[in-house]
């Protein structure tokens, strides 16, 4: 029973994770309809941006806690120049997109290389994160990492403020507008351009977040983006692009799967199997779970 | 482009055709089973005053991480050696090319050094995947790959000079300190490919014949950062230790996970193979303090061979970079090949080959033999205990170099294994 | 100005092809450059049938990698049971595994023809089933290249878990012969050129008749206008999947040719960063025409070369820098510079006439 639950957290805990990562492409794939392979080079942003921020503020804690709105900016910048930059000029042309921006983020990781060094660095976790709380106690104890339970808050957290962002704000109902109808929002003088901006900035600030949390329980390095990258673009696509609920939903239920098939089989089975799975699940409903309905035939 | 008459495009697809059969039919090499095909092997270029070598790591990809530092240290070694005077009265010109943690990639690179530049020897591969990808190329080409990282035995390659441990200066030491220590239930973690699975399948029998017991074996794809389950699974079988053999990223993400899983070295201390200084450096003491490592070589090991090496080292690259076994083996690789060929009084490599039995080198980790027949080096082996300082502390040593058994011959429960 | 038009222009294009490949080539390059030439070769050949699939039919084929990895291990496994000769095992199942006989799905590759047959029909009839799916169920754009990338990672991983009979990571390494001929020969090696110089040249022109016929225009119309090809009665599934396959069985081939090329197949050419690479080729080159998708390929394999060896510690930059330069700021690839360049002189030209609205 134990061995049951504790897999449940286990993959809720990776879910956390695999949510994290991909709220980010929630914004920029599932809203803008950007393939971007940078966003994994987001990541590092963050991640690194973690590192640079412990150099000089030494309270590991309070170094984290400040590099959350920190590399929120940086990765976001980033997001932000590479949308004015190129994929300004590349809407439309999707594979087009996927493929400028491998090579902006072959560019970021050699530079990550020639900034950091090639090896992995290191961050220290703060001492009230790397414990862990019992759940069930007895003699084959249930415990939770405090790292995942911060990732899991984190993610939380990230979801509320982007739906409420969404939502409530002007913005958030400027970039719906533009999502469900360009043309329309347009002419009711949306400036799209800026909307496009102005989302991807948001999409890409997310990643930023995401790397910081990522230093909590991965390595950071120049190629720590790509090792997530394509796991995050699935959770979108199978949750249905443009829609956050569908998103959560499935991030969670693939890190669910994930972690019980793992627990059973090994790691490399399990994740042939999750892919295979996926596949079948898009052969039945090729949309995703949750399709947003636009008036675009696209 | 306006659409032709169909008859003449037909005439391209029969022309295309027979031309291909035409030239496919006109040039016939020797059959497999031909006696002595052509000898082709490209000679090395030592006419001028210097002599190239090829450098052959992976400067970008996922394997940057491990083999920008072998390649920092080969560098050192050739500057060394050139301040001295180069060998043979001829200056080390090293030609750097990037295998790109891609295996054809390297054996595309390493033809290149070999056929282009000429170069009388290379020194590089990490993984035993490209060594693998390379192996064929050094042999077809009868020139020599000095291979500077432990693996996972089991080869004996007439054109590699293996300057790293095999797994009877390793692994085998590891077990022995285990057993001796009274650890006798061991978790096998590892990545997914040959040198983990290698490994396993050895532990497996020393196990087998030690009265040991494997209380589980996982793998995880090379790179893979998710390691929640196997750290509940470890848990959860109660060993006594963690037999590691993870390489590169994976191990930063496993050790965080053992350490939230509440697992330490107390409860249940984890042995790596793959975890040297730079490692330990990228995880953090944070999460490996108290943990075992196998080497031959610790930044710590005393002698002045290593104090002179250390200081070098940073003096050259930055105070802050550690030295590890990998790139103590690459240094000692190079210095190794200048004595052979010193010895043999040629860049040849079927003379320098010959030249190498017996050769000996004061290294960093200590006096090192080269084993003539199977091309391996006599290395002490080294237990050490990771500090709170990043830096791993010997705790057991073997007392005087090992002789290298790759294929283990001199061990009755290893029989079954080649 | 050229002077040739229409087919005269083609036959001259096949005919300085075949001299460049068949003559000068040979002539000019050193064995080690050929044999390079032959592995750029390889990927050309991958990337005629993007030409195909995605210039023409406007599918997202980032998954080619998985058909050439198919046509490569069906070759490969052929020609390790043929090193390990009768009744032993390939090298590394005698390291690795624990069998002692071959498994059974390695077996009908001990026949040549079944293996040769299957290098192209294995991958094709893989495409037929996922894309007889896929396209019926309209998935399209975006989530169409997602799913690619996805099976050819899930076959790599499914791969590398399998030491003991794929060799795992390591994959299909140290081939010595190719159906009886000796590959350390450099006669032989010319061959295995020759034969893969010939074998693009026929893809070129089987693409090309492909492209010219009424599927060919039926396919652009699919690509431009899906909804209406669907309302004029035709079934855009079919036409899609025609392309999907036929891409797929030349990237199979493409794969099984360059196992005697170079010696290898692994897990590595096979998973998404390859996958990605085959399509740059070509898109740099001009993915719609088949000259500058071929070329394209061509050209990237043999920059990828260069650079790396003329700039090993950072030719990543300008390898990044050449795909966002040539795809952000030149959509129809390399291929189209003349027509834009000739656009802006006519532009200049008659500069009073209202500028004509040109197909992105």
């Amino acid at each position: 029973m134990t061995v049951i639950l504790g897999q449940t957290f286990t993959g809720i805990s990776i879910g956390a994770v695999l949510l994290l990562i991909a709220l980010g492409l929630s914004l920029t794939f599932g809203q803008m309809n950007v393939i971007n392979m940078a966003h994994g080079e987001f990541i590092m942003a963050g991640a690194y941006t973690t590192y640079v921020l412990q150099k000089s503020i030494s309270g590991a804690g309070i170094s984290l806690l400040v590099a959350l709105p920190v590399a929120f900016i940086v990765s976001g910048a980033l997001g932000a120049l590479l949308e004015w930059l190129l994929i300004r000029r590349l809407y439309l042309r999707p594979l087009d997109t996927l493929l400028v921006t491998w090579g902006v983020s072959l560019m970021l990781q050699q530079l990550a290389r020639d900034i950091f060094g090639a090896p992995n660095v290191q961050t220290r976790a703060p001492d009230w994160l790397t414990g862990n709380v019992t759940l069930i106690g007895g003699a084959d104890p249930l415990t939770v990492a405090n790292s995942r339970l911060f990732i899991l808050g984190l993610a939380v957290a990230a979801v509320v403020a982007l739906t409420l962002t969404l939502r409530l704000t002007p913005l958030g109902r400027r970039i719906r507008a533009v999502v469900q109808n360009r043309d329309l929002a347009e002419v009711s003088g949306i400036s799209t351009a800026r909307v496009d901006r102005t989302a991807f900035f948001l999409g890409s600030g997310l990643a930023g977040i995401a790397g910081v949390a990522l230093t909590l329980v991965g390595p950071i390095g120049p190629t720590m983006g790509t090792n997530v990258i394509i796991d995050a673009f699935l959770v979108i696509v199978v949750g249905g692009i443009g829609q956050l609920k569908g998103t959560v939903i499935v991030a969670f239920v693939l890190g669910v799967l994930q972690s019980v098939l793992e627990y059973s089989t090994t790691l490399s089975v399990a994740k042939v199997l999750v892919l295979v799975a996926i596949v079948a699940f898009l052969q039945w409903r090729p949309q995703g779970l949750y399709t947003l309905r636009t008036r675009s035939l696209v | 482009m306006s659409s032709g008459s169909s008859i003449l495009r037909r005439r391209f697809l029969v022309g295309g055709a027979a031309l291909a059969a035409v030239v496919a039919l006109s040039a016939c090499g020797a059959k497999t089973d031909a006696a002595g095909s052509s000898d082709k092997a490209a000679k090395a270029d030592v006419s001028g005053d210097t002599v190239k070598v090829g450098l052959l790591n992976s400067l970008s990809g996922t394997m940057a991480i491990s083999e920008v530092t072998v390649r920092d240290s080969l560098k050192l070694a050739i500057d060394e050696i050139n301040a001295s005077g180069g060998v043979l009265g001829k200056k080390i010109q090293p030609i750097s090319e990037d295998g790109a943690s891609d295996w054809p990639t390297f054996a595309e690179k390493a033809q290149k050094l070999i056929q282009e530049d000429r170069v009388a020897a290379t020194f590089g591969c990490w993984t035993s995947a490209s060594r693998k990808a390379v192996k064929p190329v050094f042999e077809k080409n009868k020139s020599l790959l000095f291979y500077p990282v432990q693996y996972e035995g089991l080869e004996q390659s007439p054109y590699i000079f293996y300057t790293g441990a095999t797994t009877n200066q390793q692994i085998v030491p590891a077990l022995d300190y285990l057993k001796s220590k009274g650890l006798k239930k061991l978790y096998l973690v590892g990545s997914d490919y040959v040198f983990p699975r290698t490994a396993n399948k050895i532990i497996q029998a020393y196990a087998k014949a030690n009265g040991m017991t494997i209380l589980g074996e996982d793998y995880a794809p090379l790179g893979s950062t998710e390691f929640s389950t196997i750290a509940n699974k470890v848990k959860a079988s109660k060993a006594d230790a963690v037999f590691n053999t993870l390489n590169g990223d994976s191990n930063v993400a496993f050790f965080k996970e053992y350490k939230s899983a509440g697992l330490t070295a107390k409860s249940m201390p984890v042995v790596s193979v793959s975890i040297a200084e730079e490692e330990v450096k990228s995880i953090g003491s944070q999460y490996l303090a108290g943990q075992l490592t196998a080497w031959n070589y610790y930044q710590t090991t005393a002698g002045a061979a290593n104090e002179k090496f250390v200081k070098a080292y940073k003096a050259k690259y930055g105070a802050d970079k550690p030295t590890s076994d990998p790139m103590e083996a690459a240094y000692t690789s190079v210095h190794l090949w200048k004595a052979m060929v010193e010895k043999a009084g040629s860049f040849d490599p079927e003379k320098v080959k010959a030249a190498s039995d017996g050769i000996t080198f004061e290294a960093p980790e200590g006096k090192v033999t080269v084993d003539g027949a199977t091309q391996h080096i006599h290395k002490t082996a080294r237990i050490g205990e990771i500090g709170t300082d990043g830096l791993i502390k010997e705790v057991w040593d073997s007392g005087k170099p090992v002789e290298p058994d790759p294929y283990l011959k001199g061990y009755s429960w290893a029989s079954g294994l080649s | 100005m050229t002077l040739l038009h229409g087919r005269a222009r083609t036959w001259a294009g096949f005919a300085g092809a075949a001299v460049l490949l068949f003559a000068l080539a040979p002539l000019a390059l050193t064995d080690f450059r050929l044999g390079l030439l032959a592995k750029y070769l390889c990927t050309a050949m991958v990337a005629v049938g993007i030409c195909l699939a995605w210039g023409r039919g406007g599918l997202l084929t980032l998954g080619q990698g998985l058909f050439f990895g198919l046509g490569g291990y069906a070759m490969a496994m052929h020609l390790k049971i043929a090193d390990a000769g009768p009744g032993n095992l390939p090298d590394f199942m005698q390291l690795y595994g624990t069998a002692t006989e071959l498994p059974w799905w390695w077996r009908p590759f001990a026949n040549p023809a079944f293996a040769l047959a299957a290098t192209v029909l294995l991958p094709m009839a893989v495409a037929a089933l996922l894309g007889s799916f896929i396209f019926r169920r309209r998935v399209k754009g975006a989530y169409f290249a997602i799913l690619s990338q996805a099976l050819a990672a899930a076959f790599a991983i499914w791969l590398i878990g399998q030491q003991a009979t794929t060799g795992g990571t390591n994959g299909l390494t140290d081939i010595q012969g190719f159906f009886g001929y000796d590959l350390d020969d450099p006669v032989n090696q010319r061959t295995v050129y020759f034969v893969i110089a010939a074998a693009l040249l026929l893809l070129i022109a089987l693409a090309r008749q492909l492209i010219h016929s009424r599927y060919g225009e039926l396919l652009v119309a699919v690509r431009d206008s899906e909804e209406r090809v669907r309302f004029l009665g035709y079934d855009p599934a079919k036409v899609k999947l025609v392309a999907y396959v036929v891409a797929a069985g030349m990237a199979g081939l493409a794969g099984a040719l360059f196992v005697p090329a170079v010696g290898i197949i692994s897990p590595a050419m096979i998973g998404i960063v390859p996958s990605i690479e085959f399509v740059i080729g070509a898109a740099v080159g001009g993915r719609a025409s088949l000259v500058g998708a071929v070329l394209g390929a061509i050209g990237v394999a043999w920059a990828k070369t260069a650079l790396s060896e003329e700039f090993p510690a950072a030719w990543t930059y300008f390898q990044g820098l050449l795909f966002i330069v040539a795809l952000a700021f030149l959509p129809g690839g390399l291929a189209s510079l003349g027509g834009v360049l000739r656009r802006r002189r006519d532009r200049q030209r008659k500069a009073a006439v209202v500028a004509v609205g040109e197909a992105a």
